[in-house]
């Protein structure tokens, strides 16, 4: 996958289109749009269920943080600089953050995107479109009740959910556990 | 031996009510009986559930203005109201962010955005914020579904207004409309909870 990503890159920079999109379909469910845009060349991947699902269920040693937010979300932007404090200084722990984002798909290109570009955002952030939420919400955790933001912690089986805001403090106290 | 009897009843009540409180704070799940409230509208007038004589039942949505979510279904829940509120189903829409918080969400941007979507039901302010804990809301939109029964407003449904908060065209699955044409009919709800993303109701830590 990374590969094609890579050379889709390439043939975007070599035809210095302005805009390319591109639609990709995995062999399972999984559905994933890569919008690049040659002005910034911020790639942002969008999946649907399906095609998150194996990202924020990874078997390896890492401990994962996700977060779910948006950028019309005030709790959760309040929220994300602590995130990025944690994807930087607890990398070498073994800790990686990925940043789910459930900003409308329109505003993928107009919101989503400079906000990232503005604020620096060092963490991986991918986008969530699928409307069917009654499915995926229970999917991610039964008690989650649709509110933003939310975040899980884990590693392999042991494994963390949170439908609340964080501190700093609080967040790097939750994340402590995994780290042991 | 009487005494120890009446102290072991004043236990007793005592737990049930410690049991209560902590099922309150959780908010209500389907079968419960839903508190009624004394809410000002945004007419300035107070509305309350026993208002409503002729009701069969309620629909109440918490939302507000500055949530994308709730803009997104705005549209829907005036229709919502405009094809139950005469069948016995009126929409109670209530606001529950701190509007310090919020002031996009205080009463004078709630009667403006009411006023700009033609709204047809009350849309009521959750002053303190003592009611929406009671339910149990966590966002908004967030609906109840409630039917009166001897014993109350009991709760019959919880969730989305339906499967698809982007495009109401595109909708598969009108949870809300589906429960009370069950209700309507007598008949059993297939999805009484349902979910859906939406904005955390903001309280002042």
């Amino acid at each position: 996958m990374k590969l094609i990503l890579f050379v889709l890159s390439l043939c975007v920079l070599s035809c210095n289109n302005s805009e390319t999109h591109t639609a990709k379909s995995a062999p399972t469910n999984a559905k994933v749009n890569t919008v690049m845009t040659s002005a910034n060349n911020y790639k942002l991947d969008v999946y649907d269920y399906n095609g998150l699902a194996p990202l924020i269920n990874k078997k390896d040693d890492q401990v994962h943080v996700v977060n779910f937010w948006a950028t019309w979300c005030a709790p959760c932007v309040k929220e994300l600089p602590y995130f990025e404090v944690i994807n930087t200084q607890y990398k070498n722990e073994g800790v990686e953050v990925l940043l789910v984002s459930l900003d409308f798909p329109k505003d993928y290109e107009t919101k989503l995107k400079s906000f990232i570009l503005k604020h620096n955002i060092t963490s991986k952030v991918v986008a969530l479109d699928d409307t069917d939420q009654n499915r995926w919400i229970t999917a991610i955790d039964q008690s989650w009740s649709g509110a933003l933001p939310a975040t899980i912690i884990y590693k392999g089986d042991k494994r963390n959910f949170y439908e609340q805001s964080f501190t700093q403090k609080e967040l790097e106290t939750e994340l402590k556990q995994f780290l042991k | 031996m009487k005494i120890f009897k009446l102290c072991l009843v004043v236990v007793f009540a005592i737990a049930l009510t410690a049991f209560a409180v902590k099922t309150d704070a959780k908010g209500y799940t389907v079968g419960d009986i839903a508190t009624d409230f004394s809410l000002q509208n945004i007419d300035g007038k107070k509305v309350s559930l026993a208002d409503y004589k002729e009701a069969r039942g309620f629909i109440v949505i918490f939302t507000c203005n500055t949530c994308p979510y709730s803009v997104a279904y705005e549209d829907r829940i005036v229709a919502l109201d405009k094809k139950y509120a005469s069948k016995g189903y009126p929409v109670i829409a209530i606001m529950p962010n701190d509007t310090d918080l919020k002031p996009g969400d205080n009463i004078d941007a709630m009667r403006a955005r009411a006023k700009a979507k033609g709204f047809t039901f009350p849309y009521l302010l959750d002053e303190g914020q003592d009611i929406y804990p009671q339910y149990g809301a966590t966002k908004t939109p967030h609906v109840y579904v409630l039917q009166k029964t001897k014993k109350g407003n009991e709760v019959k449904y919880i969730g989305a207004i339906d499967d698809n908060y982007k495009d109401a065209d595109a909708v598969n699955e009108r949870y809300t409309e589906a429960a009370v044409n069950s209700l309507l009919k007598g008949e059993e709800i297939k999805n009484p909870q349902t979910r859906a993303i939406g904005c955390s109701i903001k309280v002042k830590s």
